[in-house]
């Protein structure tokens, strides 16, 4: 019963903090940029008043357009459920491991991107199509960090994962480096960050994730920005739970459970002040060089297995 | 398990089965024409039905044998069924009660070959199928393997109109022969010179490395023509789109499995147990032909020709799977080898249903537009809801995403890969999770085909004003295609349950299996190792990312509002819009041809800057005529013009050599 609650309780908490997360990281990138910065609560505010505001819906739209925010958004839910943020008491952890993971994470792009070419505008197919290009890069990479990292626990459940490094005598894994810098392209490619796409633009040149969205308005498209702050909330978790696990609670401790959650929102607020760094003192690069940038991290993913496999094995 | 029929022995069930199929297919040469298409179409799904339901039931129990008096006078039909046969059962049963459904309302005379001809050909195919499977002796293999090849190239030239259809089906049997004496040579090596053609003849012999390796490699160049891997599998995209869509559906769902069930049938059972390097083998080629099928299929814009490169991509993994199951096996580590086999049986029942699933779609597609190029499709959602959403199961299983079927096999493959060290050869360990690498991008590069077959077809505005009269798909179409959509869910939410059913099989193979790990921890739950390593459950998946969906929905029309109006897209302001200024086939596969520019044979047509009416175009062949088949064809055409010199046509000449023949043999053999 506790199980359950906690579970409840982690993802009511991950809807919560997502969108303030993303405002902490536009706050702190309107800071670098000697910007006056909006609120924090400004996303809060954008996302009640797109709740309010009708749906203008295009002539051409199919059922299907209607139907991705939703999928789309509970794919992202359930990815927060099963990545162990606060505790690893977790009901749900069984029903995907990392493997499947990337798949909730494949199968709403894959939906949003069919909702890209619904309507059927340039900028929208676009979209779609960079979109995929970014994700058929940017999977295997994260496979492959995901393996190195199942190798030292030798398991690919969410759980055991953070069981097994959290609670291990510290060692210093230097396969985890390579995957830990890879898996930071991958998240930066995945949530259209600066070096592989823009947030905060509508130039046709640079957009993706924006361009798929276009035609989104009223609740999808409040439930669209809802989404991709909890993806953004999803991936950091994953990066905290397979890179940096310390504090997050084992079952049946309570006490754990309370002080893991300052622990993990100051974290957070880390991981986002480093993520808005990183931002500001990049350009965006072309469409036609995230290939490059995938592939490094592709690259060094692999590297990061094969030290595994070469250098840690045998020790 | 409950035999249905409690007089009657399975395999003589699977062999009424076969014959009903000929006596149907015979019944479609002298019926009147209005009973072919509804009725006996029907009645040939009845019969796949209970191919099906007897596989299924005889799953588990030890094999049965029979001998047939026909054959030659010495050498009877042997058939078998065994576990491994029944897998393939199902899956032939299964496929073929959905693909039969859907002929009965798809066939209509007038289009190429005669209805009960079609009837005739089609009956024939699946009953030889059928005996592909329960043959147990070369002879009776054989027969049964050239009946399926010869009844699908002629359903392949059913428009032998079009000169285009007849090449394809020329190649296709010019290469299906090539395999067929490679597997036929396969036999005979295995026979060992004992001249004993049945498989228990074949099983006894116990053959030095060499010759086993030589059996093997026959075995897989000869399955692998059929199969369609690198680089025997040009006649797949040729013959795929040839073929009428049922045909295309039946041939890639089923008959490319007969040829991973032979492949299986000599690597695991007729020639005990395999080397390692084999394993090796296999899997290097069939990570070359996954990532060659994928590439190519990204760059189609012929959907059925989109659809026959992802075949040969399923196939790779299927090989990958197949390779690492036997260096597993090779090594005694016979838990990861039967989870790689169990990847291998449920990737081939998964790609049954939904490359059939999809083949179908575009059988719809073609009859509802007559069009097959992707750059005349688009919007098509509108005016065939029922194909379109029962497509996008197909699509999404085929992108190997999570809760459908592609997944499940894709997620045990990966699993295999990753619990692989501890291999005794340490550049093998380095080589596997690097492979593991590549299925990963294999599998991530799939999505990207099928976002693009699914939304060109279907999504955006009509590319073409013709489309505007597009009809759904006929009643008994929708039936087919529900059917095989159901086989995709259900194969996609109960994996421990289809794991526990197939894995006879595997137990059958390797002598190990995952039954007893799986059904620990409930129907619901996939874990075949252990749930604290891996563990995979479907249907609470599903449930909950429906339970947010419904709910969401609730409460965001409970708390704010429901309210939508229409108006005209927005598109940034930009007024011109209209179907032309979508992406096109082209367009949208062009990241992935500037990206892998090398794996492409590219003809770009760019027209001058004084050109009044500008056409650009890209045509992408395939490496492997330039570099193969064409040297090849040059050198058998320059060796026949050498041999034409000894032909002079005139009576002396052949005269002279008959003299000097004699004149050479006297000097040679004397006595």
């Amino acid at each position: 019963m506790t199980g359950i609650l906690g579970q409840l309780f982690a993802i009511v908490l991950a809807l919560i903090l997502a969108p303030l997360l993303t405002g902490w990281v536009n706050q702190c990138r309107a800071w670098f940029q000697n910007r006056t910065a909006p609120p924090l609560r400004q996303q809060y505010y954008m996302l009640h008043k797109l709740f309010h505001k009708d749906v203008v819906l295009a002539h051409g739209a199919s059922p299907l357009f209607r139907f991705a925010p939703f999928l789309v958004f509970g794919c992202m839910v359930l990815a927060c459920g099963i990545i162990p943020s606060l505790s690893t008491d977790l009901p749900f952890a069984p029903a995907a491991d990392v493997i499947a993971l990337v798949g909730v994470f494949g199968l709403a792009r894959v939906f949003i991107s069919l909702a890209a070419m619904d309507i059927g505008t340039s900028f929208g197919s676009l979209g779609g199509r960079r979109e995929m290009l970014v994700g058929f890069l940017a999977e295997p990479a994260l496979l492959m960090v995901i393996f190195t990292v199942a190798m030292i626990a030798q398991s690919t459940s969410m759980t055991t994962i953070v069981e097994t490094l959290a609670h291990k005598e510290y060692v210093i894994y230097p396969s985890l480096a390579f995957a830990g810098i890879a898996f930071t392209f991958v998240s930066f490619a995945e949530n259209a960050r600066v070096p592989v796409d823009n947030p905060a633009t509508h130039l046709e040149l640079t957009m993706i994730h924006e361009a798929m969205i276009l035609e989104y308005s009223g609740r999808h498209l409040a439930l669209i920005e809802w989404a991709s702050s909890l993806k953004l909330y999803a991936y950091s978790c994953l990066g905290l739970a397979l890179f940096f696990p310390w504090g997050i609670a084992e079952r049946d401790n309570l006490m754990a459970l309370v002080a893991a959650i300052p622990l993990l929102v100051f974290k957070l607020a880390i991981g986002g002040f480093l993520l808005a760094l990183i931002e500001t003192i990049n350009a965006k690069v072309r469409i036609f060089r995230v290939p490059e940038f995938l592939g490094t991290a592709f690259l060094l993913a692999v590297l990061g297995l094969l030290v595994r496999l070469l250098l840690e094995v045998r020790a | 398990m409950l035999n249905p029929l409690p007089t009657l022995l399975p395999i003589d069930a699977l062999l009424i089965a076969a014959c009903a199929w000929l006596a149907v297919g015979l019944a479609g040469l002298v019926a009147p024409r209005r009973f072919i298409g509804k009725f006996l179409f029907s009645v040939g799904a009845l019969i796949g039905f209970s191919v099906g339901v007897t596989a299924l039931c005889f799953l588990g129990q030890p094999a049965e044998t029979a001998v047939l008096a026909i054959g030659l006078p010495t050498l009877p039909f042997h058939l078998r069924l065994d576990s491994l046969t029944a897998v393939f059962a199902l899956l032939l049963g299964l496929a073929s009660v959905g693909i039969s459904v859907y002929s009965a309302g798809y066939f209509r005379s007038g289009e190429g070959a005669a209805p009960g001809l079609l009837c005739f050909e089609y009956h024939v195919f699946l009953a030889s199928m059928l005996m592909v499977l329960l043959a147990d002796d070369a002879y009776a293999f054989m027969v049964a393997w050239e009946g399926m090849a010869l009844s699908s190239f002629f359903l392949v030239t059913t428009n032998h109109r079009d000169e285009e259809i007849r090449r394809a089906g020329y190649l296709y049997l010019l290469i299906a022969h090539i395999g067929a004496i490679s597997i036929l040579l396969s036999f005979g090596v295995m026979t060992g010179g004992a001249g004993d053609y049945t498989f228990a003849g074949m099983r006894a012999q116990q053959l030095s490395p060499f010759w086993a390796s030589c059996a093997f490699l026959l075995a897989l160049f000869g399955f692998g023509a059929k199969a369609g891997l690198v680089p025997v599998h040009v006649w797949l995209p040729e013959a795929h789109p040839a073929a009428p869509s049922p045909v295309s559906a039946m041939m890639s769902g089923v008959m490319l499995k007969t040829a991973i069930y032979g492949l299986l049938r000599v690597s695991f059972d007729l020639l005990g147990s395999p080397l390692w390097w084999w394993g090796v083998t296999a899997m290097a080629v069939g990570l070359v032909t996954a990532l060659f099928g994928v590439l190519y299929a990204t760059v189609q814009n012929d959907m059925k020709r989109l659809l026959a490169y992802s075949s040969i991509e399923n196939i790779g993994l299927l090989a990958v799977g197949i390779g690492l199951a036997m260096i597993f096996h090779a090594f005694r580590m016979e838990a990861l080898a039967a989870l790689a086999m169990t990847a291998v049986l449920y990737h081939c029942l998964a790609h049954a249903g939904f490359k059939s699933l999809l083949f179908l779609c575009t059988g719809s597609v073609l009859h509802a537009t007559g069009e097959r190029s992707l750059s005349r499709l688009g919007g098509l959602i509108h005016r065939m809801p029922w194909v379109a959403w029962l497509a996008l199961a197909g699509v999404i299983s085929g992108a190997g995403l999570p809760p459908l079927s592609g997944f499940v096999s894709e997620w045990l493959l990966l699993q295999a890969f990753l619990f692989s060290p501890g291999l005794p050869h340490s550049w093998l360990n380095m080589a596997v999770p690097v492979a593991a690498a590549l299925v990963a991008l294999v599998a991530a590069l799939a999505g990207f085909a099928m976002v693009k077959f699914f939304g060109i077809i279907f999504l955006g505005q009509m590319r073409d004003p013709a489309l505007k009269d597009a009809h759904d798909a006929g009643p008994w179409e929708k039936a087919g295609l529900v059917w095989l959509t159901g086989l995709t869910v259900l194969l996609g939410v109960m994996p421990s349950t289809v794991i526990s059913a197939i894995d006879a099989a595997t137990r059958q193979m390797l002598g190990a299996g995952l039954a007893d790990k799986v059904s620990e921890h409930g129907w619901w739950m996939l874990a075949p190792i252990s749930p604290d390593r891996a563990s995979y459950e479907p249907l609470i998946f599903l449930a909950t990312i429906a339970a947010v969906l419904l709910l969401g929905r609730w409460l965001v029309v409970r708390l704010y509002h429901g309210r939508l109006r229409r108006t005209t897209p927005w598109d940034c302001g930009y007024v011109f819009g209209g179907p032309r200024a979508q992406d096109t086939a082209e367009g949208f596969s062009q990241p992935i041809r500037r990206i892998f520019e090398p794996m492409f044979r590219m003809e770009f047509r760019l027209p001058s800057i004084r050109d009044a009416a500008p056409r650009y175009g890209v045509k992408v062949e395939d490496h492997f005529w330039h570099w193969l088949y064409l040297p090849l064809a040059r050198l058998v055409g320059w060796i026949s013009t050498l041999v034409t010199t000894l032909q002079g046509g005139r009576i002396a000449i052949y005269l002279l050599y008959s003299f000097l023949t004699l004149i050479v043999l006297l000097l040679v053999a004397r006595p």
